[in-house]
């Protein structure tokens, strides 16, 4: 049923519906055309993010102030945090990939409620451009951290307000994306598709919808205390009237702990979807990467107090969470054994997708292996609060979740934009990325462990070689990125046309021409057997 | 499920109410934020919030619970009504929840406004005052059934466009969907106040 | 409310009126019951009363008698994760 040798057809980049020109995007229902909307937003915000993080290591590389005032230096580190993390890392990956390739994958024509999925793009604009806004506007930038940690958010004079808010809209977004996918899986699978035949991306959605769903709502409730906080001096986490911080702590992480899955669970998904494909193989244990997905979202929602070891909870609660904290270890190790196994015997094919998913690997277990340093109560109180947990995260959620995107922004290009890009260039800015990214974050480990407190504008002496290191290292991923961003950008109108299936994929979107039709399907298609079978003769082409 | 009916219209509908249970969901744990920091207070300050608590009228509470509780059925008997078709008996006891919506509304408007008069809202010196204990359980008291009131005030709106959708032949005895998944918001604003009458009101 | 067999189930009006008679005498022995001074049990004992009269609307009002397993799954397990939620955060407050 490929229709992809039926000559003419009219993809969704061309369509003309309702609407036509701009309005055909702005007002679209298309899952697909929605998706890009968020990666361009995604790009711009990420830029606007990226510049004032280098802003902030160009301030670091010499102790006292370089460029800029302390006040600003807090107020760049918590737009950084708050853009960064609700605008890109969380919403990225379910809202372009999740929407691009959710009903393609389960063979559907679009998402089960498409309108809701147009409006919840509007509250993420809208909360983006609160986001943005609140660096600009009087009353300063605000500066209490993206955490927004009481009471000081309770009292900070600065534009709290616009930054919880932008928060809360973005959460509601979010909450209504993975309300769409979570029907959208139970509803729209493709006939003969039972939950067993479904890829291994569209798993890891789910699990994440659930957890954006579940936890969302906690922390949209407790940006809601905080401004009744502010507004109303109603005390819940003011202790002069008897409230308590830690319960703000608690609260803030319930979500935002398993917010660290909504992001990394979907950047598995994605490089499950490489291995095979680029491997020529099925994937290495299909059922235990599945389970090890459901089982880090069920897990990772009970782990949130491994960020208050300090704060002054119970001895009893610090070894609950620091177990279960390293329980969640084995399900990501699991996922890791399986993505190695899958590559081998494979016949390896090593574009440019494939080198990003493993230097994904490789950024993904140094982020792991000190996340259970920081998760073992002991070495925590040591590196607590210090440049060690700056590295720590970002490995994790730049090179983790950060070179999963750049993995699949490489890997479904061609379906994207029915273009190439150039193969020499994306080769070259991962390295230059991989490269840039290490010198940057790297020396953090070291210049924390060796007593760096993090968020601090000014440093001693003996920490600036490390500092014009990772500076450095600033400099050269922009240059990865600005060169990765160019090569995509430039290729997206004028690379050379891409066949409907460039990587020998077997999952549905590489069934269908590339870029994809209006509705993805002439006929939705009939699924007979398992994802991921590479040549076992005609079968698996006649999907 | 056959997989063959996965396109029929009664399929769908289902897909709409299953969005709309998830949803439900989301304002479950949006509540249930309240009632964790209610949990931890009223551990810590358990004399505190009993004297609060009897500040409340239980009488008004109990008066409010019963509003809501028959106010539910007759929601659930207007799905009822339009599934047997009887479009007028439906658009009656929608009007009857929605009155009955609105009688809870007012008691709640009369309650804030005695609270008010002996100057008992958050950040008032009178409240700053009192024990702590207390000050968080009015804290907790205003937000809680604050945040709910929004919710009966949109569960109002969400009703009343039933009724015209019933007049205009948008929901009938075989397009219910609307009408169904008002009702569950509905009972939902139920299931909550459910919870918090006897936290705010009953534990003297 | 689509059943195994199709059919769609329709709640008598009778069947909505019983619920509601029920769900009012709950009300009342949850009344009554504080004014007996029980200390600590009177709030377990409300709370109690007040999950029966949950469960009792979700069955019976929201239909979810007649839902299929997934939805029950869904429902029973939202709740037993918020109760999972309290307990551990408890395991803090309680410790200390």
């Amino acid at each position: 049923m490929s229709n992809s040798d039926s000559g003419t057809y009219v993809s969704y980049l061309d369509y003309e519906g309702k609407h036509k020109g701009l309005m055909g995007w702005l007002l679209t229902t298309d899952h697909k055309r929605i998706g890009l909307m968020y990666l361009y937003c995604v790009i711009v915000f990420f830029f606007v993010a990226a510049i004032i993080g280098e802003l902030m290591r160009i301030e670091l590389i010499a102790p006292g102030e370089t460029i800029m005032k302390p006040q600003t230096y807090n107020g760049m580190f918590t737009i950084h945090g708050i853009i960064m993390i609700f605008v890109i890392v969380i919403p990225a990956l379910p809202a372009i990939f999740g929407n691009f390739f959710l009903p393609i994958l389960i063979g559907a024509k679009d998402v089960a409620f498409p309108k809701l999925n147009l409006f919840s793009f509007y509250l993420y604009l809208i909360g983006a451009i609160f986001g943005v806004l609140s660096q600009f506007i009087g009353g300063g930038a605000p500066d209490t951290g993206w955490t927004f940690y009481v009471p000081y958010s309770a009292e900070s004079s600065t534009n709290v307000i616009y930054a919880l808010v932008a928060a809360f809209i973005l959460g509601f977004s979010s909450i209504l994306t993975g309300l769409n996918f979570i029907v959208t899986i139970h509803r729209m699978r493709a006939p003969g598709m039972g939950w067993f035949r479904m890829p291994l991306f569209p798993w890891s959605l789910y699990a994440t919808a659930w957890i954006q769903v579940l936890a969302t709502p906690i922390v949209g409730i407790t940006l809601l205390m905080v401004i009744a906080e502010r507004v109303l001096k109603i005390g819940f986490f003011d202790p002069a009237l008897g409230g308590d911080p830690v319960l703000y702590q608690h609260l803030f992480w319930i979500y935002s702990h398993p917010a660290v899955y909504i992001m990394i669970l979907p950047a598995m998904g994605i490089v499950t979807e490489i291995f095979p494909t680029f491997s020529q193989k099925p994937v290495f244990g299909y059922t235990a990467i599945l389970f090890s997905s459901l089982a880090i979202a069920f897990i990772g929602y009970f782990v949130w107090g491994h960020h208050m070891f300090t704060a002054g909870i119970s001895y009893g609660s610090r070894w609950f969470f620091s177990f279960l904290t390293f329980l969640v270890a084995i399900p990501s190790a699991v996922k890791v054994f399986n993505w190695v196994s899958t590559m081998y015997g494979g016949s390896i094919d090593l574009k440019p997708p494939l080198l990003f998913a493993i230097f994904f690997i490789f950024l993904f277990m140094i982020g792991g292996f000190t996340g259970l340093t920081l998760g073992s109560v002991a070495t925590d109180i040591q590196v607590h609060d210090t440049a060690f947990v700056v590295a720590h995260f970002h490995y994790i959620i730049f090179g983790g979740m950060g070179f999963a995107t750049f993995a699949g922004i490489h890997y479904w290009f061609p379906k994207m934009f029915g273009r190439m890009y150039n193969n020499t260039l994306a080769y070259t800015s991962s390295i230059v990325l991989f490269i840039g990214f290490n010198m940057l974050y790297f020396p953090q480990f070291i210049l924390g462990i060796q007593g760096m407190p993090r968020r601090y504008f000014d440093y001693l002496p003996q920490f600036q070689t490390g500092q014009v290191i990772s500076t450095i290292g600033g400099f050269i991923l922009f240059a990865g990125l600005l060169i990765m961003v160019g090569n995509l950008m430039w290729h997206a109108r004028r690379g050379v046309q891409a066949p409907a299936n460039p990587w020998n994929g077997v999952t549905l979107e590489w069934q269908i021409p590339s870029p994809p039709p209006h509705e993805n399907f002439d006929e939705i298609p009939e699924i007979t057997h398992a994802p991921y079978l590479f040549g076992t003769g005609s079968d698996n082409k006649t999907i | 499920m056959s997989t063959q009916a996965i396109h029929s219209e009664r399929i769908e509908s289902e897909t709409g109410k299953l969005g709309m249970w998830i949803f439900l969901f989301t304002e479950l744990f949006l509540f249930g934020g309240l009632f964790l920091v209610y949990a931890v207070f009223r551990a810590k300050y358990s004399a505190d919030f009993h004297t609060g608590a009897q500040e409340l009228n239980t009488f008004i509470g109990t008066l409010n619970t019963v509003f809501l509780l028959v106010s539910s059925m007759t929601a659930a008997m207007s799905l009822t009504a339009i599934q047997k078709d009887k479009k007028n008996l439906a658009i009656f006891l929608l009007a009857m929840t929605i009155l009955l919506a609105a009688l809870f509304g007012m008691n709640k408007y009369f309650e804030w406004s005695h609270k008010f008069e002996f100057r008992l809202y958050p950040g008032s010196e009178v409240l700053k005052n009192l024990p702590h204990g207390e000050l968080l359980f009015f804290g907790l008291y205003f937000m809680m059934t604050g945040l709910h009131a929004i919710h009966v005030l949109i569960g109002m709106i969400l009703l009343s466009i039933n009724i015209f959708k019933i007049k205009n032949g948008e929901v009938s005895s075989t397009h219910y969907l609307h009408l169904e998944n008002s009702a569950l918001y509905w009972h939902l604003v139920d299931l909550i106040w459910i919870f918090l009458f006897p936290l705010l009101y009953l534990i003297t | 409310m689509i059943m195994k067999n199709g059919e769609t189930h329709i709640s008598s009006f009778a069947s909505l009126g019983i619920v509601l008679t029920v769900l009012l005498a709950l009300t009342t022995i949850s009344v009554l019951v504080t004014g007996w001074h029980l200390g600590p049990f009177s709030v377990a004992i409300a709370l109690i009363i007040a999950s029966i009269k949950v469960r009792t609307v979700l069955t019976y009002f929201m239909h979810v008698k007649f839902e299929n397993l997934f939805l029950k799954l869904m429902i029973t397990g939202v709740f037993v994760l918020y109760a999972l939620v309290i307990i551990i955060t408890f395991i803090d407050y309680y410790l200390r």
